[in-house]
């Protein structure tokens, strides 16, 4: 049963531009439940010590290995390889700046995101150490909770037309966190004020409806009901006419 | 180098995971330019994948009221089997809940209560009273008298630390990531700064400070099989012990967590026992309440581990082409509790394993899991042996945990260690200039530059780095492990010796240019196999049992001749740490019986 599997893998190195990108290809005998997390690391201690990918958490909840898995983006950790073909194309997450071969800067993207969404929460209220917590109740700590599960990993962005044509689009990630914070009581801005940074073409009317993130992301956020969520918040902020 | 080249700030945190940003965060608030060092962007860091909560004594639910401050403190010090400094330990303990308050106010989603009657999974019916609705809830964790550990589904690091670096993002912070520290610049008295590595490109770079601090976390990946990230290799503490001045705390002191999966390593958490799930053996009973008629299954983590690895040793484990392990039994707390309250659980199984954890078992054994050893430091944080120099987090011995680290107790520990040490950065830094001392950063990037290019040219050795590291792994996993003895660990300390030596002698296979992880791994083996000398050594020394140090040849703790911590000095050349030892600090409640873990416990 124990398959072969052949690898064709994006190389480049930036150190050495003199030698140009290219696919290179390397064999691997299968093992049972066998990762990409598993092959990569075996191809780079076995073969090829200078093959370079991003693993951290190894267990889906980091978003560190996003990458194109035959040309699909997902998390490498958590794809098993007796779910693929025995032919398998791996290449680096488009939009995002190379490292080197499957390695990308999701990291400086991600964090200029959150700067431009201001994505943390505006109160004026200060903290009393003494005080009891502000009560919230279950259900919409649990909304947020799901807007939060978002893991940073790109693969929503990596998938996006629109994202892929111009570079300051904020995504479907980017969405989801705007999200995020209109849902959470304890932000204090008032909807324009998300909508003067969102309202835009990099903002909800860059998304063109494909909605190829819907379901690549690995974790499952229904990113299109969050997209619908912001598109209505802000139809009824116009209405109110700021 | 270009002098223009070397980066300075007022404080240089080096981890970005909660630790390093809590403090990262105290010192801007406070007005210091603050640098963040990093492996990986902040919200990547390991704390992400804490799962199961963050304990403060709120006293929000109904099997948690009555809680406070002094029986979370009783809890931990029993916890660390008496290892722990009380006064630590009482400082946590009373600002636990300002810290989890802080990170509701900072944004966390902190699951809460929802007031009525329910029924836990062992028969009793509880009621949550309507006053306390839409508090922050708290679930059972190991070893705790009442229910403090508070959470948000089972995703608690992931929000705590989006909230935390959402902070950090709003402060402005600068955040340097894929940098590397792998030395510190210091003159023997004082720390300067840290020479770092770019793993961008392989570049190095000076970075000059009033005060670092070290917050990188622990060490789990030198087991090979751990529940800990890939980038927990603990070079933060290595750098530290480089200095020859600073000693590493309990380093033997090695928490295995009892629901590993098999074989990936994953760690499910301990909210599924504190919950109410069960662990089974071959025969489907549910053994832990023969051996802890108590606590059962929820004992703390060294006691669990140790029962669940003696009931395997009687042949009741489960065989499978990995070995054998146990069953974690979370059926009967149902669909809807599954997947809201254990959702990564769910998925955790449904990836790695290929199973829905609503219908089957769990395939589970005790794995590697967390340091609660590190760089020994004072209560204020600052590390013994150099002035300058902070640590907080896991990266450090505070020392809060002793022998063994109670689950919920090390997120509230990143977060509270952060505040008390944050602010002594603050002070410090306050009160000082910043030196750039010319001939020792030159000095220290020289050392370094040549490191790297000695492996670049690939001149002398023939030692391959994924070979030597492997032997490393298997070392520390089959010698240094849950059960010890002085022959397996007297094994381990010369195979470690060898290594060491050997590791002098690497040759890189590839070329080492640009961002090359085989020379990111030659860089890293050398310090790692000192950790992992001073581990076995710390532990072949301590005669006697105490929380997760458990000695089969000395099955008892022995508190006449071994209240008392570990420290390892490095000394410069010196082929073996050297062991210091200093008293524990008893200032509330004197070493008692622990109330579980009736010794001895046999393996095998
Ligand atoms: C799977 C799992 C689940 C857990 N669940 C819980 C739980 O439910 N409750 C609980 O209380 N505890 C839990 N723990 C323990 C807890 O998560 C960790 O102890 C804690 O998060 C450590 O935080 P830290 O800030 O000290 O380090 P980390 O979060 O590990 O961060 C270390 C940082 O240092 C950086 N770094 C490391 N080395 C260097 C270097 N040389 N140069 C520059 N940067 C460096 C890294 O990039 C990272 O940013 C769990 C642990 C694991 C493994
Ligand atoms: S929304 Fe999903 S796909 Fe997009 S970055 Fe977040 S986790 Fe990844
Ligand atoms: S390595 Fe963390 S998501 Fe894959």
């Amino acid at each position: 049963m124990s398959r072969f599997l052949n690898f064709s893998i994006f190389r480049y190195n930036p150190a050495t531009p003199e030698i140009p990108p290219r696919m290179q290809d390397f064999q691997l005998d299968e093992t049972p439940n066998m990762s990409l997390f598993i092959a990569l690391n075996r191809l780079r201690e076995e073969q090829d010590p200078s093959l370079m990918f991003d693993f951290v958490c190894r267990a889906a909840v980091c978003g560190s290995c996003a990458m194109l898995i035959n040309g699909r983006p997902g998390l490498a950790c958590k794809t098993l390889t007796q779910d693929l073909p025995d032919k398998i194309t791996l290449m680096p997450l488009p939009v995002f700046k190379l490292v080197g071969d499957l390695s990308v800067d999701t990291g400086v993207w991600f964090r200029g995101l959150n700067e431009n969404l201001e994505a943390w929460i505006h109160t004026d209220k200060p903290f009393d150490p003494q005080g009891l917590e502000d009560r919230m109740d279950n259900p919409t700590a649990h909304a947020i909770y799901d807007a939060e599960r978002c893991i940073e990993c790109g693969s929503c962005i990596a998938a996006c037309a629109t994202a892929n044509m111009r570079a300051d689009f904020i995504g479907a990630a980017g969405l989801n966190r705007v999200a995020r914070f209109l849902i959470d009581p304890r932000d204090e801005r008032q909807p324009y004020q998300v909508f003067e940074v969102v309202g835009t073409d990099e903002g909800v009317f860059g998304c063109i409806g494909l909605m190829a993130c819907d379901d690549i992301c690995p974790m499952e956020i229904p990113l299109q009901q969050q997209l619908a969520l912001v598109r209505r918040k802000m139809a009824l902020a116009s209405l109110k006419g700021k | 180098m270009k002098w223009s080249d070397a980066h300075l700030t007022d404080v240089l945190v080096i981890g970005a995971g909660l630790a390093g940003e809590r403090v990262a965060i105290e010192a801007a608030t406070q007005g210091h330019q603050v640098t963040i060092l990093s492996l990986v962007p902040p919200r990547r860091s390991h704390s992400t994948a804490a799962q199961g909560g963050m304990q403060a004594s709120l006293g929000n639910v109904a099997m948690g009221y009555g809680d406070n401050p002094d029986i979370h403190f009783a809890d931990t010090v029993k916890g660390s089997d008496w290892g722990c400094d009380q006064e630590v330990a009482r400082l946590f303990c009373n600002l636990a809940p300002v810290a989890v308050r802080q990170m509701a106010q900072w944004g966390v989603p902190w699951s809460r209560v929802v007031p009525g009657k329910r029924l836990l999974p062992e028969g009793v019916e509880v009621e949550e009273l309507q006053e306390k609705a839409g508090l922050i809830a708290q679930r059972q964790f190991g070893g705790t008298a009442k229910w403090r550990t508070c959470f948000a589904a089972d995703g608690t690091g992931h929000v705590l630390q989006y909230a935390m670096d959402s902070v950090v993002v709003k402060l402005g912070v600068t955040v340097h990531d894929r940098m590397e520290a792998i030395a510190l610049i210091h003159d023997g008295e004082h720390c300067y700064g840290a020479v770092a590595l770019s793993l961008r490109d392989g570049s190095l770079r000076p970075y000059l400070a009033k005060a670092v601090v070290i917050a990188t976390g622990g060490y789990g990946r030198i087991y090979g099989v751990s529940t800990n990230a890939v980038i927990n290799e603990g070079t933060g503490m290595s750098i530290c012990l480089d200095t020859g001045v600073v000693p590493l705390g309990n380093m033997e002191a090695v928490q295995f967590h009892p629901t590993g999966i098999v074989p990936a390593g994953i760690l499910v958490t301990e909210g599924c026992r504190g919950d109410g799930g069960y662990l089974l053996d071959k025969n489907l009973h549910r053994f832990m309440p023969d051996y802890e008629p108590v606590k059962k299954e929820v004992a703390s983590r060294d006691v669990v581990s140790r029962w669940m690895l003696h009931h395997m040793s009687k042949g009741l484990g489960v065989d499978s082409p990995y070995g054998p392990h146990l069953w974690l039994d979370i059926r009967h707390l149902g669909k809807e509790h599954i997947c809201v309250n254990l959702r990564e659980v769910h998925a955790i199984c449904a990836n790695f394993l290929g199973i829905d954890c609503v219908e089957e078992l769990i395939p589970v054994r005790p794995t590697q899991h967390y340091s609660m050893g590190g760089i020994r430091t004072d209560v204020n944080g600052a590390a013994y042996g150099l002035q300058g120099l902070f640590a907080a987090g896991e990266a450090a011995c505070w020392d809060l945990h002793g022998f063994n680290r109670l689950g919920g107790n090390s997120l509230a520990e990143t977060i509270v260690a952060g505040m008390v040490v944050g602010e002594q950065v603050a002070r410090y830094a306050g009160e000082r200039s910043l030196e750039f001392p010319f001939a020792l950063v030159a000095d220290a990037m020289a050392a370094q530059e040549d490191r790297v290019s000695k492996l670049r040219s690939r001149s002398g050795g023939s030692e391959d780095v994924y070979r030597l590291r492997k032997g490393m792994e298997d070392a520390l996993l089959n010698n240094v492990g849950i059960f010890r003895t002085g022959e397996a660990l007297e094994k381990a300390v010369s195979i470690l010796q060898e290594l060491y030596q050997r590791s002098a002698n690497i040759r890189l296979r590839s070329s080492g240019l640009g961002p090359n992880p085989e020379l990111y791994a030659a860089l890293r083996l050398p310090g790692t196999l000192k950790l992992a000398l001073c581990i076995a050594q710390g532990a072949l020394q301590r005669t006697e049992s105490r929380g997760s140090h458990y000695r089969e040849d000395y099955p008892h703790r022995d508190d006449e001749n071994w209240l008392k911590r570990t420290l390892a000095y490095w000394p410069p050349g010196a082929d073996m740490p050297r062991l210091e030892y200093e008293p524990v600090k008893i200032t509330e409640l004197p070493p008692g019986d622990r109330g579980y873990g009736g010794m001895p416990i046999k393996g095998d």
